[in-house]
């Protein structure tokens, strides 16, 4: 198994940042490559020659029709599923062979279509959760009360109430997760993958459940979290003013295949999109 | 009141209450008001609350089904008994409590391989799969433990599998059992080891491993996206569970004067998993008290005689069914939320800085 890299703690820079984004080096050093990726369930081919490759700090969309693989990808990338064909690098390490967990210290984090908090728990422990892996200590400072364990978990508190300040939610630091409304669950989970310290954020729906206000919201909070962070984002998305809005780059599945990839006015425009969405034509239809 | 204050409270209410009970059995002893099978009972009712404490930490915090509970606590039973043994004739100490120490600290090691010899294969199995998997365990362990025989000769400790003719003094004579043991054990031993149990319990739930042990309880995938190694974690729970009940094995083992392995029966790990689902799955304060009240109240039904385990079996299902019920659920709610109001009345500046943080 190759070994996980250390990187750098990513500094948080004041928003609204109007700051250039450094490194903007798309494509030369990219975060994800994905080449040849694809995954067969007995016989069905669910993604089949799934080729991207995600420069840094840029935000694409990953769309396509219910059933066309789009949260097989993130599967994949994740390695909730092991790929049977093709290789995914991340930051240049290739996963191959790599856990769920060895992705996610690689710099992968992801949120899930059907919210997976750990709702008995309160908000600030979700976030806490997330730190697992960025501040430590082990199992006996823990229940012995040494001394590293009361100044790890202050670091843990203040970083945890920096995070949910994101979003504004740091009164609801004390609350039961799973009592949370909808909207603030789906926040509540970007910000736990956040925690992670990630260098790609996969946002599988983040969208979904939301009204256009909060969709709005939601939309300028990427953005934000992007410059913020410095990450790259990928993200499901249903919602065509989300991801037409904040997506430079488009790709769009179909029964497991690439249609089409582009800029989003280059999608919106593309007839094999728009069929795969629509439907055909009929021959000289009416 | 956050939940961090929340949940000091409720870690002290627990101490409280075990150091209240010791307290008051210790006054009843003195003053002498206490029934000759009651005090019989003391030692045990430790080593039951220590046995529920550890397997709500299976059970409820790591959220796996562990039906073999009684076969850590055979390994430890058995492992102190001999360590005592051996400590007695073999290296003729005679200080009780030292000996009840290293006795219990090496019951609780030995079960602690145990759980990690039992844990690599059985983690890796889900659900239903896993109890039942566990369940065999106890049944193996029971059953090895039928077989030990092991003596003590000169400084030697003589162990042999199915053959009872060793030299010197035979301290575990297979399906006999332990024979002539030291009765070492005593109630502020027992004491002792509940407020150990209860330490690492609490303490490993309020601390960054305790927190992945309950994230992979409550969404496994969720928990290794972020980056938690849940076999590492669940063994983590595991193999403390089963130092512990190493650890009140040994004290039981050393209460009684002998003790056969038939003693740690499959319906003894049962008794154990309803101490923990009577006090509330992942709730330490009701195991406690669940355990200490399961086993004292077979001795108080002794008027009932041979009717005893069939009124045991009624209390329990009436208990189950009052404490699932929503309208007592509610009462006791209203309550809770009255005595809050209560302390807050007395302590308005609290409530008035809580208000401003909010």
């Amino acid at each position: 198994m190759s070994e996980v890299r250390q990187r750098p703690h990513t500094k948080m820079v004041t928003y609204p940042s109007n700051a250039v984004i450094p490194e903007r080096d798309l494509g030369k050093n990219p975060v994800l490559e994905c080449s040849h990726l694809g995954i067969e369930f007995g016989g069905l081919k669910a993604v089949e020659d799934f080729n991207l490759v995600l420069g840094r700090t840029e935000i694409a969309g990953l769309i396509g029709p219910n059933g066309a693989g789009k949260t097989t990808i993130f599967n994949l990338l994740t390695k909730v599923y092991q790929p049977t064909h093709g290789s995914v690098l991340i930051d240049g390490l290739d996963t191959h062979g790599m856990t769920t967990v060895d992705v996610s210290k690689a710099g992968v984090a992801r949120t899930f279509q059907n919210i997976r908090l750990f709702g008995n728990m309160s908000v600030e422990d979700n976030v806490r959760i997330g730190l697992h892996n960025q501040i430590k200590y082990d199992m006996f400072t823990g229940i012995f009360r040494l001394p590293r364990y009361f100044t790890k978990e202050k670091q843990q508190h203040e970083k945890a109430m920096e995070l949910l300040d994101i979003f504004g939610m740091s009164s609801l630091a004390d609350v039961k997760a799973g009592s949370l409304p909808y909207g603030a669950q789906r926040r509540l989970e970007i910000v736990r993958a956040l925690a992670t310290n990630p260098k790609l954020l996969l946002l599988d729906e983040p969208a979904a459940g939301m009204n256009p206000h909060e969709t709005q919201e939601l939309m300028d909070n990427i953005l934000r979290i992007r410059d913020t962070f410095q990450i790259s984002v990928m993200l499901i998305e249903h919602d065509m003013n989300l991801v037409m809005g904040i997506c430079e780059g488009i790709c769009v599945l179909n029964f497991g295949r690439v249609i089409a990839k582009g800029t989003p006015e280059e999608i919106q425009s593309n007839p094999v999109v728009i069929e795969a969405y629509l439907g055909k034509k009929k021959e000289g239809g009416q | 009141m956050n939940a961090k204050r929340r949940k000091l409270i409720y870690n002290l209410s627990t101490y409280a209450v075990v150091v209240i009970a010791f307290i008051w059995c210790q006054m009843l002893l003195n003053s002498g008001g206490m029934t000759r099978s009651l005090k019989g009972q003391l030692v045990p009712i430790c080593c039951w609350i220590t046995m529920a404490v550890s397997l709500n930490l299976v059970v409820g915090i790591s959220g796996e089904l562990s039906l073999g509970h009684a076969g850590f606590m055979s390994v430890g039973a058995f492992t102190g008994i001999i360590i005592s043994g051996w400590l007695q004739h073999g290296m003729g100490m005679e200080d009780t409590t030292l000996r009840l120490v290293i006795a219990l600290v090496a019951g609780g090691l030995l079960a602690g391989v145990a759980g990690v010899l039992i844990g690599i294969p059985v983690l890796r199995l889900r659900g239903d799969y896993l109890a039942i998997v566990t369940l065999a365990f106890g049944e193996i362990i029971r059953n090895v433990m039928n077989c030990i025989y092991v003596s003590v000769d000169g400084r030697a400790l003589n162990i042999d599998f199915l053959n009872p003719n060793l030299p010197g003094k035979l301290l575990l004579n297979g399906p006999n059992g332990a024979v002539s043991v030291g009765k070492i054990a005593t109630f502020t031993a027992g004491f002792i080891l509940v407020l150990v149990a209860l330490f690492v319990v609490l303490n490993l739930t309020n601390s960054r491993s305790g927190r992945a042990i309950m994230a992979i309880r409550d969404a496994r995938i969720a928990a290794e996206s972020v980056g938690i190694n849940a076999t590492k974690y669940k063994m983590m729970a595991f193999v403390i569970s089963a130092v512990l009940a190493g650890m009140a094995g040994a004290l039981y083992g050393l209460n009684y004067s002998t003790l056969v392995a038939g003693k740690f029966k499959f319906d003894q790990s049962i008794n154990v998993l309803v101490f923990v689902v009577l006090g509330g799955i992942g709730n330490t304060l009701g195991s406690v008290i669940a355990a200490a009240a399961l086993t004292i109240l077979p001795e108080l039904l002794r008027e009932f005689s041979n009717y005893r385990m069939l009124v045991y079996a009624i209390v329990l299902i009436l208990v189950m069914l009052a404490t699932n019920n929503p309208l007592i659920q509610q009462v006791t709610r209203n309550l809770a939320a009255r005595v809050k109001r209560l302390f807050s009345k007395k302590q308005p500046k609290v409530s008035v800085k809580g208000g401003d943080q909010a």
